[in-house]
């Protein structure tokens, strides 16, 4: 590892505060990671130095912004192994990136009577998109079952993906079960059967390496925000000759051709995805991220997250009454961890937390499906990222104990 | 230790509410059925009411949520029975005023147990949680069609 363990929190400014009279720890990074001083001030180097509009000037500003704005694309086709920086997509978010495949894609190749295909653990933003489109095609949206341990259940998923499957959507990482699904094998089954595999990455890429032709997916989608980068960017990467037979879906400026009264001829993939001007500064700030990620290796950001995975989870199973969702295995699962207390919802579970300046999400995490297969209204989750130490766990842990005794009386 | 602040929020009345709470279940007769959901952590709360000569005459709710919602559901369902829609109004906006730090002086006399809540006012993260039930409670009563008014909680309330 280059850098010694726990070190790595001294490059994130905002971990240096107390929260509540309390050292703040930041375990809500499955909702958004902190920002490393390098990104920080990439993007005020970019205001400072830089800024222009893209594509469109002659003058020197706008030949820099431009060229940081590509070259940061070659620099995330890298990151994800992608064949070629003409299939990358900027985004909004790993949201809008989901929604473009089902309402570009989709619309053109679903017809009624076809099969769309998710799992029961999918978050909102890869459920929605497929259901709305499902109900304007007239296809069919099925559901992948899971084990009792919340990974996801391989025979249902030989049983779901038929012939008439025309679209499989899975997440990569559950933002809930902190499970890694195996999605280089589904793709297999989805394309024997003639369909295609988008892949919400939103979770998994951030904390290991991703090889988009390893896993076989068609299409892949990340946010920036949750890799260190600024919210606002995302990336959604597809295979060039599934691009460039989609339909763009916002028209006006830097998406376009040739302009004519009455016909419009627009770009090559990816840029006629990206009418209007862009999130310029939020591409810069994401090619700081990749850039800091990738000093450090994917492999290695996994290592540090497993350690101090390894560490905690025991720690969290010895507390009498704590239900721990997904993988009791720390070697099956991501830094993930969602739990409830006995008798305890997880909000109040969350309040207390915080007064010992410990963060953590409580809610349904956008999966509220997934909330009713578990047969709970809510979980409380706890999420690790790269600077977050073993010390970090044991405060979660300490938290947890100290909420148990607080409410040892009962309340609901 | 960092945990005495919570007694701020989680007084004994609170949790005796949220443990045992007051006409918790439904109602065989209901002039208003309403749900309200808070769509922020996906609690949801139903409330049926029923009116007797222009006043509350029997309530119930149900659903689920944390022990501040469930608790605020249980003290509000006691203190607006006998109570005309006019009167409830007085006490909803009192009840908001309060958690979000205007508490006004006389919320003991307007509010009754429910005034104890006034602690969710130093938590802000909460307040939306204390204010369910009243927010049901308001439109049940201030609604003009009889039955099933389904509403939610908007994101910057």
């Amino acid at each position: 590892m280059g850098k010694k363990m726990n070190s790595y929190a001294e490059d994130f400014p905002i971990l240096k505060q107390k929260v509540n009279d309390e050292q703040l720890v930041y375990l809500d990074n499955a909702a958004t990671a902190q920002k490393p001083r390098a990104v920080i001030e990439a993007i005020t180097d970019y205001y400072y130095h830089d800024n222009a509009n893209v594509h469109r000037g002659v003058h020197t500003l706008a030949e820099r912004a431009t060229k940081d704005f590509e070259d940061v694309r070659s620099k995330v086709a890298h990151f994800i192994n992608a064949p070629s920086k003409d299939e990358v997509i900027y985004t909004k978010g790993t949201t809008e990136g989901l929604n473009w495949v089902a309402a570009s894609y989709g619309q053109t190749h679903v017809k009624a009577g076809d099969e769309i295909v998710i799992s029961y653990m999918e978050h909102h933003s890869n459920l929605v998109p497929w259901q709305q489109l499902a109900h304007r095609t007239g296809a069919k949206l099925k559901y992948i079952s899971l084990q009792p341990d919340g990974q996801l259940d391989m025979s249902s998923v030989r049983q779901e993906i038929t012939d008439k499957t025309a679209i499989v959507a899975l997440a990569h990482a559950s933002n809930v079960l902190g499970v890694v699904n195996p999605l280089a094998e589904i793709s297999r089954i989805a394309h024997e059967h003639g369909a295609i595999m988008v892949a919400d990455g939103a979770q998994s890429t951030p904390h290991m390496k991703i090889d988009v032709q390893e896993l076989g997916v068609d299409f892949f989608a990340f946010s920036g925000h949750k890799l260190m980068a600024p919210t606002g960017i995302g990336i959604l990467w597809g295979k060039s000759e599934l691009l460039d037979e989609m339909p763009p879906l916002e028209f006006g400026g830097e998406m376009i051709d040739w302009v004519q009264l009455q016909e419009t001829t627009f770009k090559k993939a990816p840029w006629k995805f990206e009418g209007g001007t862009q999130n310029i500064a939020g591409v810069v700030g994401l090619g700081a991220a990749i850039d800091y990620l990738e000093k450090i290796g994917m492999d290695n950001v996994q290592k540090q997250e497993r350690a101090v995975v390894q560490a905690v989870l025991p720690e969290l199973q010895q507390i009498e009454g704590l239900t721990i969702y997904g993988p009791q295995d720390a070697q099956k699962r991501t830094g993930v961890i969602s739990f409830n207390l006995d008798n305890l919802h997880p909000h109040d579970v969350a309040t207390a937390l915080d007064m010992e300046g410990v963060a953590i999400r409580a809610g349904h995490h956008c999966a509220q499906p997934l909330m009713e297969y578990l047969n709970v209204p809510a979980t409380a989750r706890a999420s690790f990222y790269l600077y977050n130490t073993i010390e970090d766990g044991q405060r979660l842990v300490e938290a947890i104990k100290a909420t148990k005794e607080f409410f040892k009386n009962g309340t609901i | 230790m960092a945990l005495s602040k919570l007694e701020n929020l989680y007084r004994q009345m609170i949790l005796e509410h949220a443990t045992h709470p007051h006409h918790h279940g439904s109602l065989k007769k209901a002039d208003q059925d309403i749900e309200l959901r808070n769509p922020t952590c996906g609690d949801v709360l139903t409330l049926q009411v029923e009116l007797k000569d222009g006043k509350v005459a029997d309530i119930a709710f149900s659903g689920s949520g944390c022990t501040i919602s469930q608790a605020s559901a249980s003290m509000m369902t006691d203190e607006v029975v006998g109570k005309t829609p006019e009167q409830i109004g007085k006490m909803v906006v009192a009840f908001s005023e309060m958690v979000t730090g205007n508490e006004s002086d006389d919320v003991d006399e307007l509010l009754g147990d429910a005034a104890i809540l006034a602690g969710v006012a130093q938590f802000p993260a909460r307040i939306k949680c204390a204010t369910l039930a009243w927010k049901a409670i308001y439109q049940a009563v201030k609604a003009d069609d009889k039955k099933s008014t389904v509403g939610f909680l908007r994101h910057d309330e």
